[in-house]
């Protein structure tokens, strides 16, 4: 497929902007559940 | 043509790929909510004053309702493309928990089961397939990357949701402490719970449906130039389950999601009694508590990492990998489980890193055995196949562990016969792997066949 390659003319900003958008609840999550099952190690 | 169809949503010269994993994240990881359900169990037991078992159909028919709506309307979410789905996704499970709240707030179970259990559930099986199909054609290079980072979601979206499900209930309600045994939330604190997750998600799914588009030429299935699949094969959905290959693959993940539900489903309780002696387990509640949460991120991890590796050394050995090396971790689990923590929570965690990695690695498997034609439309119909596991496994182990104990009094060697029962499950599904060769040409549409064909000479001659 000629037409899908990775040059793009899509501004940066705004792919860094959609992966920040998911990007923050996911790391929010993951900390929250590393914070949880590190209790298997402590507890 | 209005901007839900798919012709207008094709994506201009330049358009990022990359936009779309986090467009199909951003649904994924709001209807992964659903693994999180748990949270609300004990709250929703003590304010419909029912039992656990009336609260756990809730999940159960959602799970269901994912099945079936996928299976059902697959070939819909491929022809109206993915944001018109998306956003179907997106109301749906938006209105479910709206419908949920005012069953919590009346004191109407049946409101529950129809809001969050059925069209919550509707909203899980479009959610689901929506970005599935596209992410494929974007990547025709890397499927099992691309399927890969949207169904991690799937799996991140209840690391999510669990704990702020709990802030927002403790918001809501001051006397509520998640952390307290038993601790439950007034039923006014859970309905405005599920009324804020309903806003929230709703609006988080419709920036995934606005960011969403299909590759340049994808905006008519029929003009499309589609990625065949082995052979050259473009099936389409209605086709493809008249071939043994799907049936292969129906059983491949039937079983392989059966022997994962097993360890997922009885995390908990089941670290607690490998390490009983005497009565009493060496392992804290909250140390158990602590191995659910690196099965959850074992489980989002092996979605990503063993789907993209399949782009690497192809389907076929990925899911050897998944039902071979998975029948032996589980014969291990069982025969030296007990022998230290270390070994049962590295065994275990591999385990579901596998069962993970199944769910993402499908799409792409289905791709390379039918072609994009109609790759969502099958996709759907497959995870029927889920659907089944989420009652066999539970009741495969369930069955058995009543069977040879209560609970609270179990020990190690009383889980051998559900874990070896999980060993036959597995072989099964490694032979039924085994057995998958490429689809034969009478099962191609022709047509399509033959048309992609000229696509692709017409491209290649424009080119040179």
């Amino acid at each position: 497929m000629s037409t899908i390659d990775d040059e793009t003319t899509t501004n940066p900003v705004l792919v860094g902007l959609a992966w920040l958008l998911v990007g923050i609840p996911l790391l929010y999550g993951l900390w929250q559940t590393i914070d949880r099952a590190s209790a298997l190690f402590t507890g | 043509m209005s901007l839900l169809d798919k012709q207008a949503i094709v994506a201009g010269p330049g358009y990022s790929r990359w936009l779309i994993p986090p467009a199909a994240l951003a649904v994924h990881l709001s209807i992964g909510q659903v693994y999180a359900f748990s949270v609300f169990k004990n709250s929703l037991v003590a304010s419909f004053e029912t039992s656990l078992t009336a609260i756990g159909w809730v999940f159960s028919l959602s799970i269901v309702m994912l099945g079936l709506s996928a299976a059902v309307l697959g070939t819909w979410v491929e022809r109206s493309g993915p944001r018109k789905a998306m956003l179907a996704a997106a109301l749906c499970w938006g209105t479910g928990f709206i419908i949920g709240a005012a069953g919590i707030a009346t004191s109407q179970l049946w409101l529950l089961y129809l809001g969050y259990g059925v069209i919550g559930g509707i909203g899980l099986g479009i959610g689901y397939i929506s970005p599935v199909s596209t992410l494929i054609k974007w990547f025709p290079d890397r499927p099992g990357l691309a399927t890969g980072m949207a169904i991690m979601g799937f799996g991140g979206g209840a690391l999510i949701a669990a704990p702020l499900s709990n802030k927002l209930m403790s918001l809501y309600d001051s006397d509520f402490v998640p952390t307290e045994p038993g601790a439950v939330a007034s039923s006014s604190a859970l309905a405005q719970t599920f009324v804020t997750l309903g806003i929230v998600y709703t609006a988080f799914m419709l920036v995934g449906a606005a960011l969403v588009r299909v590759p340049p030429g994808h905006g008519d299935d029929s003009t499309a130039e589609h990625s065949p699949g082995t052979n050259g094969a473009l099936v389409r959905a209605s086709e493809a389950i008249r071939t043994p290959q799907f049936w292969l693959l129906w059983v491949v993940l039937f079983c392989n999601v059966t022997a994962g539900i097993g360890i997922l489903e009885q995390a908990a309780p089941m670290i607690q009694d490998f390490f009983r002696e005497a009565g009493d387990s060496s392992v804290s509640a909250a140390a158990a508590g602590g191995f659910v949460g690196v099965l959850s991120l074992a489980n989002m991890i092996g979605r990503f990492v063993w789907s993209s590796l399949s782009d690497q050394i192809g389907r076929k050995k990925t899911y050897v990998m998944y039902l071979g090396v998975g029948l032996v971790l589980y014969l291990l689990l069982a025969l030296f489980g007990s022998s230290s923590t270390v070994v049962f929570v590295a065994l275990a965690a591999v385990i579901i890193s596998f069962y993970g990695g199944g769910f993402a690695t499908v799409p792409a498997y289905l791709k390379d055995l039918f072609g994009t034609l109609e790759v969502g439309a099958i996709h759907g119909r497959l995870l029927t196949a889920w659907a089944a596991a989420g009652v066999a496994g539970p009741l495969i182990v369930n069955g058995i562990l009543d069977s040879v104990g209560e609970p609270g009094n179990l020990v190690a060697a009383d889980y051998r016969p559900a874990l070896f029962t999980m060993v036959g499950v597995l072989a099964v599904g490694f032979v039924a792997n085994l057995m998958i060769t490429p689809v034969s040409e009478v099962h191609f549409d022709h047509d399509a066949h033959a048309a992609n064909e000229d696509r692709i000479s017409a491209r290649q001659e424009a080119t040179r």
